[in-house]
Formats: structure tokens, C-alpha cells, sequence
């Protein structure tokens, strides 16, 4: 157990390493460099660029050496945990990080703890309603609400209840009803896509032999399937539910512009638009720790649902 | 006559499937009676609805189920019409269920104890938790669990099949139901275990004046085990009697089919080889074969289990021998390591001369155009996206081999399949039919040898006898040698002319089949042959009144 969780967490380590590499390759492959958009968003579009004051400042930030020499020495920052100080502010990337991270969690916990309650919910209603017609209907429903993308949702959410009731602010955070339009709209994907994975897990389980014994004792359609099918149609969807969790980052952005919530989402935004290095390797960094160690404790939790599966560090 | 109802009457059952395109009907008017404290077989082949009727008592039918029409009565109560509500205090309580694949039917992720007290906290029979766990491990207990404290905190994957199968005549009897339905309670495990569970049934129905509807496919379990039988046919319960009148003076067509069918003991062994013109040469010599393999304990230790273990015997060309044992005897790993799917730790297969064991690649690759397999699960070995021409043609193309076409009609023609099959794929095949394409594949290179890995376990009689005729005719017309892998001695008897047994990797018997049959000298053998359900083992196309009551006492000879 305890060399199986080492070895994932090695693997672990490579895995964030990949992941910080192709980030910096991508970083210094595309057009334009940080310098010359913090001096043309200090002075406009018209702002004449000081050809001096710029090298100068390239020279500052490590920009003039060769691509290799700055890339050894940005492993070399990571692996002591050192992210340096923001291109765009000049604040501590940690102090950056530290302002923008409660907002997100916030966000990130109420939409998966939305998108499990609502998953769950469906996925039984799918299965359970007495009449076809009804699953079906539930069953479409969770295709749509996988289909549709957030951005869209989080608009339509605005529209209708914050600009149309009232009912919700648009924007801000801090708030408990300024949390409730942006966590549905970013959990809305999620639920129709667990529903439909532990839908079909479910209707599998429930054709198993095992269920019919269940009924054989008596037991009721309701207890067929939350006492024995649920938790052996379970590891599908908590697989992806680790994937939903590590991507929690990445639907951040979308709806964390639409809401104007200062968060990670919006951070990466910004940090991306801004070139701001040391920001965006911070948050790769955040991003991929969170996938690696998120993924290992699903899968150090399957042996607990399902007592056939064994760990083995291959 | 007394003025109680019987336990359960059945009276004219009828139950349809819909499906998107059609209506099919499952059963088409079944009747039957189970008196209190009785055994009533219910046979029938694979289709022929037996299943549904099960289902249909315990008010169980999967969706799509129409309304069923007729009338099922448990001791007067109608049960046709319930609402789920009251049938599930008739489950379990009333009814019990013993289900056909003991493994699958108990839940892999609750621990055994729990699936046991489940029934009784459902019914209210235990006032506490404690309390149904203490009467679970009792229930364990009567079920012939060693160690019933242990074993209920087992999750059913540590347990064998015969151990889940007794966890769930446990599940069935918690609640003291008058009837238990048990839907071939013992197909799925070894013969020398199947013995052993029907006996208990047998003891606990007996005891408890429990009536017991058993559901089989086998003709000899019923007659050994039932007072009654009903025979069952494409929906319909073509015949109901005393056990001894309906296999002895079967009065419907369709029994006197079912009986004839049935593999008997007493059945004639197979002609000796018709090509031996050459004399008695040795076509494939396993010597000293070994394969062991690493297991992981529950505690993470590991253990070495020599899966087989010194194994040797030898095949005359044209010869026929079958390899029999219960599942673990290592008798598929030995079909394994002969077709050189796996290779052996140590030990030779010498095939003409030449050591599979040792053999380079590509002379390898050349060899296997003489031992070909032919595998149990005939609808797994075939890909469902080929069509039978293609299945069967595959080997030819895989070493270049021109006329396919004419080559596969002949196939068809020598496996006696209609060419309308050709264009067809796996799914559009009757189970026996599939098998035939598996053979005809196996043919299609012309080899000498066949490796048959329970190849007639999955089918239902009348289509295992219309196969083991087939590949009679095959080894007499094409001159093949077979080695013939299977749990049913009945079946090795008929198509092996010797038989080595096997047991834990090793062989402890080997000789003539009628040799060993007739004087088992290793223990282990005669409780397999002891095992056989009986009842069955008079000459089976001749069977009359008269015959059919001398084959009981029979059996107990063979034992």
C-alpha cells in the first residue's frame, strides 16, 4: 500500500514535470512576449515602445537568455517551489495565488457537490420512474444538459434569473446568492454527464443476477437499487468524477469571466493574456498537482467500493 | 384426498415478451402442481420457457414482460395480479428462490453474512442487527458452511462456487418459505459438488416439509432427485407425472426424444478407430508435463500452484482420448500447453516427432496447421463481426491457402451446416450451429489432431448428441485424432476410447474408458463416477417401463 501510493506519487511528479514543460514550450512557440504587452497595456495602442526601456526590461525578467538556459533554470525554481514574483503586478506569485484560490474553491465545491446530488439523482430517476416515457425524458434531458456549453448556460442564467426575476446577482463573490447561478452553471456538464455514465452502470448492474436475488428476498425495487446496484455501478462514475474534479480549473475560466468572479479561472485568463510566466507556470503547476492527486485517491478509494480490486503498482 | 389446496398449482400460464419488432411468447399454457413436500422437476431444454415459469411464480419477470394470463396459486392464494407491494411479502417469506449461477448472484461488493440477513431484516423476522447477524451465521451454518462466523465476513469472490451456491440455499431458507424455486441450482459446478448440494436440498425440503420446484435442463437430476416431472416444450408442459412413469414410458414424442438424447451411462463407447491401418503409431506423446503459476494471497503474499504437475500421456494416431477432472484439476491448462498457446515450465509435447515445447517460431507457426482447437464457448471464439464464410476461411487466408471458397462450401458440407449459413454471422446461429462453424474452422486446415476443450458443455442435449455424432463421423471419415477435454464422463464415454482423470495437476487414473469406467481403481475416480446423477443408465434408445425401473438400482452398482 504504502510503496503503491510512492510509485503513483513519483509518476506523479513526472506527470507535473510534462505538464510544466509543454506549458513553457507553448509559452515561448506562440507570438508576442510579456515585455511588449506590459509596455503596450501601460500606455495604450498608440504608445510608443522604447526599444531601450524594453531590452532593459527583458534583461530584468530573464527574457534575453537563450531558451534553454531559461528553461534549466525554471526547473530549477518549480523544484524548490520557488514561482517567483508576477510579470504584470510584481507581487509574490504565492500572495497572487492565495488571493484568487478561496473564491474558486468555493465555486469548485459547490458545483461538484451540485453536479453529484443532481448526477446521482437522475442517473436513479432514469432508471427507477415507473413509466418510459419519464425515463426517457430524464435520460434526454442529461444528454442536453451535457451538450450545452457553459458559457451559453451561464448567460441564459443571467438572463433569466438575475437581470429577468432578480432573484440572484449577476455578478461578485463572497456572497452565498452570488455562488448559486455560476455553481450551476459550471456543475450543468457534469451532471448530465455522470448521469448518463452511472445511468448506464446502473442499468447493467441491475440486469446482473445478483439484483434478481436481492428482489428474490423481497426486497423493493428502491432497495435493488441503492443498496446492491448503486455501489457496483459506482467505480465508472467515480472515475469520472476524478476527471471532473481535475478539470475543475479549466471550466473555472469560462465561468469565472461570464459571473466576473476573481478567481484561479480568472486568473488564468489574464495571466495567459498578460504572458505573466511565472503566474501561468504557478498555476499549471496547481492545475496538475491537483489532477495527480486527485486521480490517487479515486483510485485508492475503488478497493473500499469494490473489494475485488487490488492495487498493484505495475 | 384431503381438502387443502396443493402448495402451488400453476394452471394454464401464459407469459409474452415484447420486443421492439414482435411479441414473443415464452410460455403458451403451462400446468403444473407441487404438493407440500414435494420435489417437482421442471424440464426442458434451453427456450423452452422453464425459466419464465421460475420467474413468473416468484412475480419476478424482467420488463417487457406482457400481463400474464392463467393462474399461479400458492396454497390457494392467487398470486397472478399482485401488486409488487404484496408479492414482496410473499418473496422470500413464502417463496423462496435458489438462482442458477451462484457466483453472479450474490452481490461482489456486500460481504456473505449481510446478504444473508438482508431477507430477514426485510421481513421483520430479527428484531435487531445483532440479532440477524447471529441468525445469518446459524442460516450459514445449516447450509453446510464450515466456520459460519468466518465465512460471513467473506465477500462472495473468496468463496468457490459451491460455497456461494450454499450462501444462497441459505439467502432462499431465511425466511422459511413453504416453496423453493431453484432455477438449475447446479449447472454451473463440478459434478462431485453438484451431488452434494442437491443432496442437501433434498435433506432441507425434507425436514422442513419445504416443496421444492426444481428447474433443469437434465433429465437425470430430475429422475434421481423428483417425485414429479413436468416436461416442458416450446411453452407448453407437454408432460406431467411420477418421475419413474414419465422417463420410463414417456407418453409424449417429445420426452421419448429428451430420454434417448440423454448422454447414458450405459451407452455403447465409441467404435473403436476405423483407421488403423498402419497399426497402433503414436501421434502426440506428452511427457512429464509441468506449469506452475504465481498467485497472490488475499495478504499479499505470494504462493506457486503447479496447475499441472508431472502430467504424461500419449494419443495413437486416430485415437480418442478424453481428459477428465472438476474445474481446478488443470485439465484446460493441459489443452493450453498442447496447443502451445502457453508454454510449459518443463516437460515435452512431441507431436510427430517433433517437441512443441522447444520448437523454433516459424516451424512452430507451420505446425499448427496440424492440432487445431476447438473451444467451449463457441459464440466467444467467433468474432461477431465475421460472417461464417469468413470465420471459416480465416485460417486458410492466414497461410495462403487459394480456392477458399469451394474449400469453405465443403466445410459446410462435411459439418452438415445448410450453405444458407454462409452470409450469416455468429448472432443469427442457434448455439449448435455455432459450434459447427467452430469445427468447421478447426477442419478448414486439414489437421491431425483436434484439442476439444469441453466442446459440448454449453449445449442442450438433443444438440450435444447431434454434435458428438458429428464428430464421430468426422474422426472415422477424415482419420483425426481427438483429445477430448470435459467434466461429464457420460460424454467422454461416448466419444474416447481411453481416459486419463485428472485431479489438482496430476493424472491419477488413466487407461481404456471401459477399463476405467467399469473398475475405477483411484478413489477419486469412483467419486466421480459415484457422482453422475442417475437414473438414466439403461441402454437409453431401448428404454421401456419395464427398463427404466431396473437402471435406479443400477446406479447404486456403479457406485
Amino acid at each position: 500500500m504504502t510503496r503503491y501510493v510512492l510509485v503513483r506519487l513519483v509518476n506523479g511528479l513526472f506527470v507535473l514535470w510534462a505538464a510544466l514543460t509543454v506549458s513553457f514550450l507553448v509559452l515561448h512557440l506562440v507570438p508576442g512576449d510579456p515585455v511588449s504587452v506590459m509596455l503596450r497595456g501601460g500606455g495604450g495602442e498608440g504608445a510608443a515602445i522604447d526599444g531601450s526601456l524594453a531590452d532593459e526590461l527583458r534583461a530584468d525578467l530573464g527574457l534575453d537568455r537563450p531558451v534553454h538556459e531559461q528553461y534549466l533554470d525554471f526547473v530549477w525554481q518549480v523544484a524548490r517551489l520557488d514561482f517567483g514574483t508576477s510579470f504584470s503586478t510584481g507581487d509574490e506569485v504565492g500572495a497572487v495565488l492565495a488571493r484568487a484560490l478561496p473564491s474558486t474553491l468555493e465555486l469548485a465545491g459547490a458545483s461538484l457537490l451540485l453536479a453529484l446530488v443532481l448526477g446521482v439523482a437522475a442517473a436513479v430517476a432514469a432508471t427507477l420512474l415507473p413509466n418510459a416515457p419519464l425515463r426517457s425524458a430524464v435520460l434526454s434531458a442529461t444528454v442536453v444538459g451535457n451538450a450545452l456549453p457553459s458559457f451559453w448556460t451561464g448567460i441564459i442564467l443571467l438572463q433569466v434569473f438575475s437581470f429577468g426575476l432578480g432573484w440572484f446577482p449577476a455578478y461578485g463573490d463572497g456572497e452565498f446568492d452570488q455562488l448559486v447561478l455560476p455553481a450551476f452553471a459550471l456543475a450543468l456538464p457534469g451532471v448530465g454527464l455522470l448521469a448518463q455514465v452511472l445511468g448506464r452502470s446502473l442499468r447493467t448492474a441491475l440486469a446482473e443476477p445478483y439484483v434478481r436475488t436481492a428482489r428474490a428476498k423481497g426486497a423493493s425495487r428502491l432497495r435493488a437499487v441503492t443498496v446492491h446496484a448503486l455501489r457496483n455501478a459506482a467505480i465508472p462514475a467515480m472515475t469520472l468524477f476524478g476527471l471532473m474534479i481535475g478539470g475543475i480549473v479549466a471550466g473555472a475560466i469560462v465561468t469565472e469571466t461570464v459571473f466576473a468572479r476573481q478567481g484561479i479561472g480568472r486568473l488564468t485568463a489574464d495571466a495567459i493574456g498578460a504572458h505573466d510566466f511565472p503566474v501561468i507556470r504557478a498555476l499549471v503547476f496547481l492545475a496538475g498537482a491537483l489532477y495527480v492527486l486527485v486521480n490517487l485517491a479515486v483510485d485508492l478509494i475503488y478497493p473500499k467500493v469494490d473489494p475485488r480490486i487490488v492495487l498493484r503498482s505495475a | 384426498m384431503s381438502e387443502t389446496p396443493p402448495l402451488l398449482t400453476v394452471r394454464d400460464l401464459r407469459v409474452s415478451y415484447r420486443t421492439r419488432r414482435s411479441t414473443v411468447d415464452a410460455v403458451r399454457g403451462a400446468s403444473l402442481t407441487v404438493p407440500a413436500g414435494e420435489t417437482v422437476a421442471l424440464v426442458g431444454e434451453s427456450g423452452s420457457g422453464k425459466s419464465t415459469v421460475g420467474l413468473a411464480v416468484l412475480g419476478l419477470l424482467p420488463e417487457g414482460a406482457e400481463p400474464v394470463t392463467g393462474s399461479i396459486a400458492l396454497g390457494g392464494r392467487e398470486l397472478v395480479g399482485l401488486p409488487d407491494r404484496e408479492l414482496r411479502g410473499v418473496r422470500g417469506r413464502e417463496i423462496g428462490f435458489v438462482p442458477q449461477d451462484p457466483k453472479a448472484s450474490l452481490n461482489p461488493v456486500q460481504r456473505v453474512g449481510a446478504q444473508v440477513a438482508e431477507g430477514l431484516r426485510i421481513h421483520r423476522l430479527v428484531d435487531s442487527r445483532a440479532e440477524a447477524a447471529r441468525r445469518a451465521e446459524e442460516l450459514l451454518a445449516d447450509a453446510g458452511l464450515p466456520e459460519p462466523a468466518r465465512v460471513a465476513q467473506r465477500f462472495p469472490h473468496e468463496l468457490s462456487g459451491g460455497m456461494c451456491q450454499r450462501v444462497l440455499i441459505a439467502i432462499a431458507l431465511a425466511g422459511q418459505p413453504r416453496l423453493l424455486v431453484a432455477d438449475e441450482p447446479t449447472s454451473a459446478l463440478d459434478v462431485t459438488v453438484q451431488r452434494r448440494i442437491l443432496d442437501h436440498l433434498a435433506e432441507v425440503t425434507r425436514d422442513a416439509g419445504t416443496g421444492l420446484l426444481l428447474i433443469t435442463h437434465d433429465l437425470a437430476v430430475a429422475a434421481e432427485r423428483a417425485e414429479r416431472i413436468a416436461v416442458m416444450s416450446a411453452g407448453r408442459v407437454v408432460e406431467e407425472g411420477p418421475s419413474a412413469r414419465v422417463i420410463g414410458a414417456p407418453a409424449h414424442a417429445y420426452t421419448r426424444e429428451l430420454v434417448a438424447a440423454a448422454p447414458s451411462m450405459a451407452a455403447p463407447a465409441a467404435p473403436a478407430a476405423a483407421v488403423r491401418a498402419e497399426g497402433p503409431e503414436t501421434l502426440l506423446a506428452v511427457e512429464d508435463l509441468r506449469k506452475v503459476f504465481q498467485v497472490r494471497l488475499p495478504n499479499g503474499g505470494r504462493e506457486r500452484v503447479a496447475a499441472v504437475d508431472g502430467v504424461s500421456f500419449t494419443l495413437e494416431r486416430g485415437g480418442s482420448l478424453g481428459i477428465v477432472g472438476e474445474s481446478g484439476s488443470g485439465k484446460s491448462t493441459t489443452a493450453q500447453l498442447l496447443l502451445r498457446l502457453d508454454r510449459p515450465d518443463s516437460g515435452r509435447v512431441v507431436l510427430d516427432g517433433v517437441d512443441l515445447a522447444t520448437v523454433r517460431p516459424a516451424r512452430l507457426r507451420r505446425l499448427r496447421r496440424d492440432i487445431q482447437p476447438v473451444f467451449q464457448d463457441a459464440y466467444g471464439s467467433l468474432d461477431p463481426t465475421f460472417t461464417v464464410e469468413e470465420a471459416i476461411a480465416e485460417p486458410l487466408a492466414a497461410f495462403g491457402v487459394g480456392g477458399r471458397a469451394e474449400r469453405v462450401a465443403e466445410l459446410l458440407d462435411l459439418v452438415r451446416l445448410p450453405s444458407t449459413t454462409r452470409g450469416r454471422r455468429p448472432t443469427e446461429l442457434s448455439g449448435g450451429q455455432r459450434q459447427r462453424v467452430c469445427i468447421a474452422r478447426a477442419l478448414a486446415l486439414t489437421p491431425r489432431l483436434l484439442v476439444l476443450d469441453e466442446p459440448v458443455s454449453a449445449l442442450d442435449v438433443s444438440v450435444q448428441a447431434g454434435i458428438l455424432a458429428l464428430l464421430a463421423r468426422l474422426r472415422e471419415e477424415l482419420g483425426l485424432s481427438y483429445v477430448f477435454i470435459s467434466h461429464d464422463l457420460a460424454v467422454v464415454r461416448q466419444v474416447c476410447d481411453r481416459v486419463v482423470v485428472m485431479r489438482r495437476g496430476k493424472v491419477v487414473e488413466s487407461g481404456p474408458v471401459a477399463e476405467v469406467f467399469a473398475e475405477p481403481r483411484h478413489p477419486y475416480t469412483r467419486e466421480l463416477l459415484a457422482a453422475i446423477p442417475g437414473g438414466l443408465r439403461a441402454p437409453a434408445p431401448a428404454v421401456t417401463a419395464g427398463t427404466a425401473n431396473a437402471a435406479i438400482p443400477q446406479e447404486k452398482r456403479l457406485t
